[in-house]
């Protein structure tokens, strides 16, 4: 492998794509553009420049088309209706976006009768950080260990949902180990105990079939 | 389709920007990641930093990435935990929407904001308070006495937040000179991309952050940065300077077209205030601005009524009814701004439109939006 020449190097970000650059396995961290998705971006970086909330001219509705489309592309991989697609900068912004839902939701829905969140201890930083948040903020949160195999235990769950439970927060795939939770069984219990379950997918998507309905997954967060 | 005029909501991107964004596109790193491929990613990250920095008057530690003005002006507002907010009335709604409690500051009929009424709210016993001006309107182009703003600001132990989005490449941008400790800054309004933004934080100032995540940005913003959108930021930047050169050139066009559309009835709006060389807005007394820019699309001219994020809303803009203009001659208001691309030709055909329309909408005949361009 021919990694040395990048080691170290100061070189400016310009000469960066001439460096030789070791085989790439680190697509968890982030995965190299497809072509195909490069091609179908093109146009909107020339000729179809509007600004999709100008819909009263043909540049802005262009682009309000587009974003339209991907919103129901996004929704039909995940088994979704495309208006319960919110796009947003990241996987990361989606999480902090489900805790404040989650929280104002708390309070509108079920004033104080809901306030336990279940959540993993592996799951992604961003998560179990906006978890404390809420923890801060009153609520009751349960962080469940993950057995040898990185997978939760399903009877230990059982037991910690209650209906007092508001929301379980599991990710679809780690992203150290690619461990794959059991969405559709985690759903199931949900439902059950008339909890919510929200899935960090960021990992999972485009790895494994999701289909929201069939897991019983009312918030999902995920990236490109 | 190709004559474009709302480059207040969005710019296309310039060239040599796509050329930049389709290079680091082409890579692949999170620039978090310690491998070859990761420091890269982050090289083109610092190398944007320095340049955002450099347009801003700012030094590189200062500059943090966003998703977008509207997330940095988010961040400017919550951020700094301050809750005494001084707030004009004209500022743009994603700063209006993050400090719903603030106190509103008036502007005038030029639509510039009343330093007295900020001077008197300073003066008022209370904590130490986050005053939030745009740098420039984005509706009509009036640019705010921010260096005096920033004085009133720092004689009272207030911090001053500058929303800059619609200034790069329009006018010089100066945070330390013009005493801002808070500034946003856009990509997509100067040639850049959608999708990147920046608030520029003046040292020392603390900043809680509004994103729970990775430490990204020096734990001032969580979320993987977005490399290529971020290059192209930086590229942007560079090219500003250019933009600036070619000031002189778009106000004349501008000014011509005001001149002409003017001497036809068109009453403008806010041309007494100092502007923003590209923007014009410009009420037709004979026909309401939705009418106006549905036409002008039918024709193949971009212009807009209000700024993008609202155009979906009913009722006139908050900006015009804040610098008391008249309810039915805000209705029949239209911002035409102009950019890089710009040229001649492209004045000389909303001249000739404006006039079609205007003597269609005083025979009353634009009610028919097929009638009013053959």
């Amino acid at each position: 492998m021919n990694q040395t020449v990048a080691a170290g190097d100061s070189s400016s970000a310009e000469r960066g794509a001439n460096v030789k650059l070791p085989i790439y396995l680190d697509y968890q961290a982030t995965t190299p553009l497809d072509p195909r998705a490069l091609e179908a971006m093109m146009p909107y970086f020339t000729e179809h420049f509007g600004n999709p909330h100008s819909t009263t001219h043909a540049y802005g509705s262009i682009s309000a088309e587009a974003v339209e489309r991907a919103r129901g592309q996004v929704a039909s991989l995940i088994g979704a209706d495309p208006r319960e697609i919110v796009f947003t900068s990241g996987a990361t912004e989606a999480n902090n976006l489900r805790s404040r839902v989650v929280a104002a939701f708390e309070c509108e829905h079920y004033k104080g009768r809901r306030n336990r969140i279940i959540t993993l201890v592996t799951e992604h930083k961003c998560v179990i950080e906006t978890c404390n948040h809420m923890g801060r903020d009153g609520l009751d949160i349960v962080t469940l260990p993950v057995g040898g195999n990185g997978i939760v235990n399903l009877d230990q769950l059982s037991e910690m949902i209650t209906g007092q439970t508001l929301l379980v927060s599991v990710m679809g795939v780690n992203n150290e180990t690619g461990v794959i939770q059991p969405l559709a069984e985690i759903g199931a219990l949900c439902r059950e105990h008339g909890a919510h379950l929200h899935s960090d997918c960021a990992q999972a998507v485009g790895k494994i079939p999701l289909d929201v309905d069939a897991m019983n997954i009312d918030l999902m967060s995920i990236g490109p | 389709m190709d004559c474009y005029l709302d480059y207040n909501a969005e710019t296309p991107i310039k060239p040599a920007v796509r050329e930049a964004m389709a290079e680091a596109i082409g890579w692949v790193g999170n620039p978090s990641s310690v491998h070859g491929f990761g420091r890269r990613a982050r090289r083109a990250v610092e190398m944007a930093r320095d340049r955002v920095a450099a347009l801003a008057g700012a030094a590189p530690g200062e500059v943090i990435f966003t998703s977008s003005g509207t997330e940095a002006n988010n961040l400017a507002l919550k951020g700094t935990g301050r809750r005494r907010l001084l707030v004009s009335a004209i500022e743009h709604d994603s700063v209006l929407g993050a400090a719903p409690d603030a106190r509103i500051l008036p502007v005038d009929h030029h639509g510039v904001v009343d330093l007295e009424a900020l001077r008197e709210a300073l003066a008022e016993d209370g904590p130490p308070a986050l005053v939030s001006l745009m740098l420039a309107n984005n509706e009509t182009g009036a640019i705010q006495p921010i260096a005096e703003a920033g004085r009133l600001a720092r004689q009272h132990g207030a911090l001053l937040h500058c929303d800059a989005v619609q200034a790069p490449g329009r006018m010089a941008i100066d945070r330390l000179g013009l005493g801002i400790d808070l500034l946003s800054l856009s990509a997509h309004k100067m040639g850049g991309p959608q999708g990147v933004g920046a608030l520029i934080l003046g040292d020392g100032v603390a900043l809680e952050p509004q994103l729970a995540g990775g430490g990204q940005e020096l734990g001032r913003r969580a979320g993987s940065e977005n490399a290529v959108g971020i290059h192209g930021f930086g590229a942007a930047c560079e090219l500003a300077a250019e933009d600036l050169a070619d000031t002189a050139r778009i106000a004349r066009l501008r000014d011509r077209m005001e001149t002409e559309i003017s001497a036809l009835g068109g009453v403008l709006i806010a041309a007494g205030a100092a502007r923003l060389c590209n923007t014009a807005c410009i009420a037709m007394p004979t026909m309401p601005s939705e009418t106006q820019v549905m036409a002008f699309d039918l024709a193949g001219i971009a212009v807009s009524a209000g700024s993008a994020c609202s155009s979906g809303k009913v009722g006139p803009s908050h900006v015009l009814n804040a610098m008391g203009i008249d309810q039915a001659l805000a209705s029949r208001a239209v911002r035409i701004s102009l950019g890089w691309r710009t040229t001649a030709g492209d004045i000389e055909r909303v001249i000739e439109g404006w006039a079609v329309l205007h003597s269609q909408g005083s025979r009353g005949a634009a009610t028919s939006r097929q009638s009013v361009f053959k």
